[in-house]
């Protein structure tokens, strides 16, 4: 039990260590340009890029370059925004990420139910219209832009249609924190809720329907059957059950990337100041130790939620908590 | 066998749709089987002796199969029944247990659950009270410490304690008839021996009868009062167990029996072996089925042969009524 | 004992795979629509120089706002005074549903958006099957080789498309774009300059590479314990041989499945990119860069930005419905585990 955690960790570390590998690469060592003038930003005064020179060590060899990165973001955390004149990264992080935690995780909460309900009705209705009506709105979901989708909701429920009794409830883009005005956050996040679960929807539906397809088959339905359960109890305790491993392992690695910043394109849509606006305005002013930062987080929140998405795993699959 | 009739099934024919028509897997099965009787189904896999549990059962569940003929247990037909009230029977009056206890069992929840979920779908009993049948009945299937083995998930033990927990879980609720489907068949020889004795004592310590689905002759010899041997999803011969394997009648059963490894005697260098595979179910041909394959076939084989009584038998053959039965063979100590 | 249903209908006639596989594809009604919707969308938006030219009569590329445009043989000014008491200003020109006169309208520079679909949907369309293409030689170079040689080259492999996979797809994509965007890329003598479409098509095809290698790397593994592999293995044939004649056509099938469904994902991060506009760059347009113009628009005149969308998603759509049929065809699915 020990060893593994142990054999656990260290994996986890590694990973870690590897995605700040790939990180610094993908920023300090494309080959082109000069990271100087990426990190001070466009139009940087030759002080600022000196000064950025000598504390990056970009004069120094790449090991040294990358030791610097690392304890700028992690040991004395001043990892500094010259763009925007000087503001300090990390903590501008630790302000957004409340507000991207809400989104995923109230997305997520919709994803999952709407996602279980559609693949346990395909799966039971297997063949029929209702199947396969359901599965190829699970891949309309799939299809769609997030982007895209976000301004078409904002089009009909905050212009077009804003006066119709339907969506005149519908706030202005924003976001209302939680702790202030609990009612207020509800409303101003449930249109982005919606938009950021479609997709997931669409692919949990589909990767569930298919896996309680496959479990039918098994011989323990047979068996489950055989011994005089009902339908309903056979597909949801035997065979839902079961098949929940895989989404539950699906599930973790989405809401972490989410978490991570990949909700990026919703919130930039719908004006939620998270992680992934953050990114975005980073782009928009080529602003790379604030990308970098964030990346780097991302990357970590990643790796944790892998950790424990396996100790769910164990929880779920005996077999697993016996062989590791 | 004296005694009542449990089950009567006439005409069984469970029809699947290969490739957009419905092909016959199993066509026109019929037999008995009488209460505290043991009885064997034997065939080559594709002969149609799975399928036919599964029909009694009630478990065929393919879009568009059809199942027809008449399957009556306790003088009660089956085929047409409700859904509702053929779930009541299973597992509570007709269990079945699988061949491969390893993939049998689902491996998220222990045995014990799994057995206690059985109880509780067919009676109103406690939690408490289930699991201490569930653990009464783990240890008449001579599970050691039985108490532990029901906190087990089915990974966690052996193939033998598996099959005899499945024995266990079927027998949960006193069945009248257990069906075994190959019950030995992923089990090594020791282990094989002592669930085959456990499935004898069923009929003295539970009165239930039992039938016996499996590929090995050797198998029926020691366990079956009566045989059924299917070939291509049709009846090709039943009676006896002794009988059939003193004087068989069908030349697919003397075939089947030949290729047994004798006990006594010399070796032969090469167990005979039947040349060919049966054909596939969309391909019997209109004549008897064993045809092609059959030493003695000569034209009047190109008729489907009816069964008829041949000695304590029925045979699917018409080597008996042209007068020129196969000739008695060889009976192995163990079944004399 | 095996399902009933699992004997082949087919077992007496020797049909060969793919043959087969094209014949039932071409049964699945579903997955021929989104086949021929493939094809109409293709041919026209190849067809966008033509449209522009001779029916359109503009050129997509130059700003026209100072222009105007002939209805009911009167000329009608692209900018217009709006409505719309939000905004203040000049809209562009919405739909006329004439093709003679801004199909569907103009976007904030007066250009015709009918034409720029086309010339968008070519770009992406072009984008997408380039990086799919990409992604699935790559990955099957990464899958066949960590699957084929194991040990040590195989961990190696697999752990750098774990930690790879473990960055959101997403934002690995950006941080490639932002880094290549602003000063292009420098390969030794090479000079990839920021507007070429090479670099989001490698970027595409870089961050999807772990996705893709990873059924192959599977596919391989269990092929290379196939008893004929073993065979040739234990008959002295050179691995390259036996990765070419028997590991190779095994695995295309995997390939094969795969590539409408990386398109599809190249499709949707290729319009994100450029919705961040650091994807396909101006003048050059897309239907994310289209989207991006719209962005603007939105409230005034959505259908600049919602006629874009709704070409990707009927677009990717087909290209997953295609996919479907595809790896059904295929019994892609099925063909790596048997039940006994």
């Amino acid at each position: 039990m020990v060893t593994s955690v142990l054999w656990r960790l260290g994996q986890m570390l590694f990973v870690l260590v590897g995605i700040s590998v790939l990180v610094f690469l993908v920023f300090f060592a494309t080959p082109g340009a000069d990271p100087t003038a990426r990190i001070a930003g466009r139009n940087a005064s030759p002080e600022t890029m000196a000064r950025v020179r000598v504390e990056y060590g970009f004069d120094r060899p790449l090991p040294v370059q990358y030791a610097r990165m690392m304890e700028k973001l992690f040991v004395t955390r001043d990892l500094t925004s010259y763009v925007n004149r000087g503001q300090k990264v990390v903590p501008e992080i630790l302000e957004a990420a409340p507000v991207t935690v809400s989104l995923v995780s109230g997305a997520a909460v919709i994803w999952v139910v709407l996602s279980v309900v559609m693949g346990v009705i395909a799966a039971a209705l297997r063949g029929s219209w209702v199947d396969r009506g359901l599965m190829m709105l699970g891949l309309v979901g799939i299809s769609t832009p997030v982007f895209w989708l976000g301004q078409v909701v904002n089009l009909v429920t905050q212009s077009r249609y804003h006066e119709s009794w339907l969506f005149s409830w519908v706030p202005g883009l924003g976001y209302v924190p939680l702790t202030e005005d609990p009612l207020g956050w509800f409303r101003v996040l449930l249109l982005p809720w919606l938009t950021l679960a479609v997709l997931f929807v669409g692919i949990y539906s589909r990767v569930l329907r298919a896996d309680l397809v496959a479990v039918q088959s098994e011989d323990f339905m047979r068996t489950a059957r055989a011994k005089g359960l009902s339908p309903v109890r056979v597909l949801l305790v035997h065979g839902l059950r079961t098949s929940m491993i895989t989404f539950v392992s699906l599930f973790g690695l989405d809401f972490a990337q989410l978490v991570g910043g990949g909700a990026l394109l919703t919130e930039v849509v719908f004006g939620l100041q998270g992680v992934g606006r953050l990114t975005y305005q980073g782009l928009s002013n080529l602003d790379l130790p604030l990308i970098m930062a964030t990346v780097m987080y991302s990357a970590v929140f990643v790796v944790v939620a892998n950790a424990a998405v396996d100790m769910v795993y164990a929880v779920l699959d005996p077999r697993v908590r016996d062989g590791g | 066998m004296e005694g009542d009739t449990l089950l009567a099934v006439r005409d069984l024919t469970v029809a699947l749709p290969i490739g957009g028509r419905l092909v016959p897997i199993v066509e026109s099965v019929s037999f008995t089987l009488g209460a505290r009787e043991i009885l064997g189904i034997v065939g080559e896999s594709g002969s149609g002796k799975s399928v036919t549990s599964l029909a009694i059962m009630g478990l065929i569940d393919v879009p568009g199969a059809r199942v027809s003929g008449s399957v009556r247990f306790r003088g009660r037909e089956l085929v047409g029944l409700a859904p509702r009230t053929y779930r009541a029977l299973r597992g509570r009056e007709i269990a079945m247990i699988f061949q491969d206890p390893m993939t049998a069992f689902t491996p998220v929840y222990t045995v014990g659950w799994q057995i206690d979920e059985q109880i509780r779908a067919h009676q109103k009993i406690s939690r408490k009270e289930a699991r201490s049948r569930t653990v009464r009945l783990l240890g008449d299937m001579g599970v050691p410490d039985p108490e532990q083995v029901a906190g087990r998930y089915p990974h966690q033990l052996s193939g033998g304690l598996r099959q005899r927990a499945m024995i266990a879980m079927a027998l949960s609720c006193n069945p009248a008839l257990l069906i075994a489907d190959e019950p030995t068949t992923a089990l090594d020889v020791t282990v094989q021996a002592q669930i085959l004795d456990l499935l004898r004592g069923l009929r003295r310590d539970y009165g239930s009868s039992v039938l016996l689905i499996t590929h090995d002759m050797g198998v029926v010899a020691e366990t079956c009062d009566r045989t059924l041997v299917l070939y291509s999803g049709l009846v090709a011969e039943r009676g006896p167990t002794g009988a059939l394997f003193a004087r068989p009648g069908h030349p697919y059963t003397a075939a089947l029996l030949d290729s047994i490894p004798p006990l006594h005697g010399p070796r032969p260098k090469r167990l005979p072996s039947i040349s060919g595979s049966p054909p596939t179910p969309d391909e019997r041909p209109a004549g008897c089925p064993f045809a092609l394959r059959c030493t003695h076939v000569h034209e009047a084989c190109a008729v489907r042969p009816p069964l008829v009584a041949c000695g304590e038998q029925d045979v699917a053959c018409v080597l008996p009524t042209e007068g020129r039965p196969l000739p008695p063979r060889f009976v192995p100590e163990f079944c004399a | 004992m095996t399902a009933p249903t699992a004997t082949s209908p087919f077992a007496s006639k020797p049909v060969g795979p793919w043959r087969r596989a094209g014949r039932r594809l071409a049964r699945d009604r579903a997955a021929m629509t989104a086949l021929l919707v493939l094809l109409v969308v293709t041919v026209g938006c190849l067809l966008a120089p033509l449209y522009a030219r001779d029916v359109a009569h503009t050129d997509p590329f130059t700003s026209n706002v100072a222009g105007s445009v002939m209805i009911d043989g009167r000329p009608v000014d692209i900018m217009q005074p709006n409505d719309n008491p939000l905004h203040l200003g000049l809209s562009p020109i919405g739909p006329t549903w004439r093709a003679s006169a801004d199909l569907l309208g103009a976007d904030s520079q007066g250009r015709d958006l009918a034409a720029r679909l086309l010339y968008g949907g070519r770009t992406s369309l072009m984008i997408s099957f380039c990086a799919a293409a990409l992604c699935i030689v790559l990955a099957g170079m990464v899958g066949i080789v960590a699957g084929y040689v194991g040990g040590v080259v195989d961990a190696v492999l697999s752990r750098v498309m774990d930690i790879m996979w473990a960055v959101p797809v997403y934002l690995f994509a950006i941080s490639l774009s932002i880094v290549t965007v602003s000063q292009g890329l420098t390969l030794g003598p090479i000079t990839i300059g920021s507007d070429n479409l090479l670099i989001p098509i490698c970027i595409i095809a870089l961050v999807y590479v772990p996705y893709a290698a990873r059924p192959v790397r599977g596919r391989v593994m269990t092929l290379r314990r196939a008893e004929f592999v073993t065979a040739a293995r234990a008959l002295g044939v050179p691995g390259y041989r036996i990765v070419l004649r028997d590991i190779l056509p095994n695995v295309t099938g995997t390939l094969v499945v795969l590539a409408p469904l990386m398109m599809a994902l190249a499709m949707m991060v290729e319009s994100a990119l450029s919705f961040l506009s650091i994807g396909v760059q101006a003048p050059g347009a897309s239907w994310g860069t289209i989207i991006q113009d719209g962005e603007g628009l939105i409230y005034t005149r959505p259908m600049v930005a919602v006629a874009p969308g709704l070409a990707i998603v009927i677009v990717v759509l087909s290209l997953n419905v295609l996919g479907d049929g595809m790896r059904d065809a295929l019994d892609v699915r099925d063909s790596g585990r048997e039940r006994v």
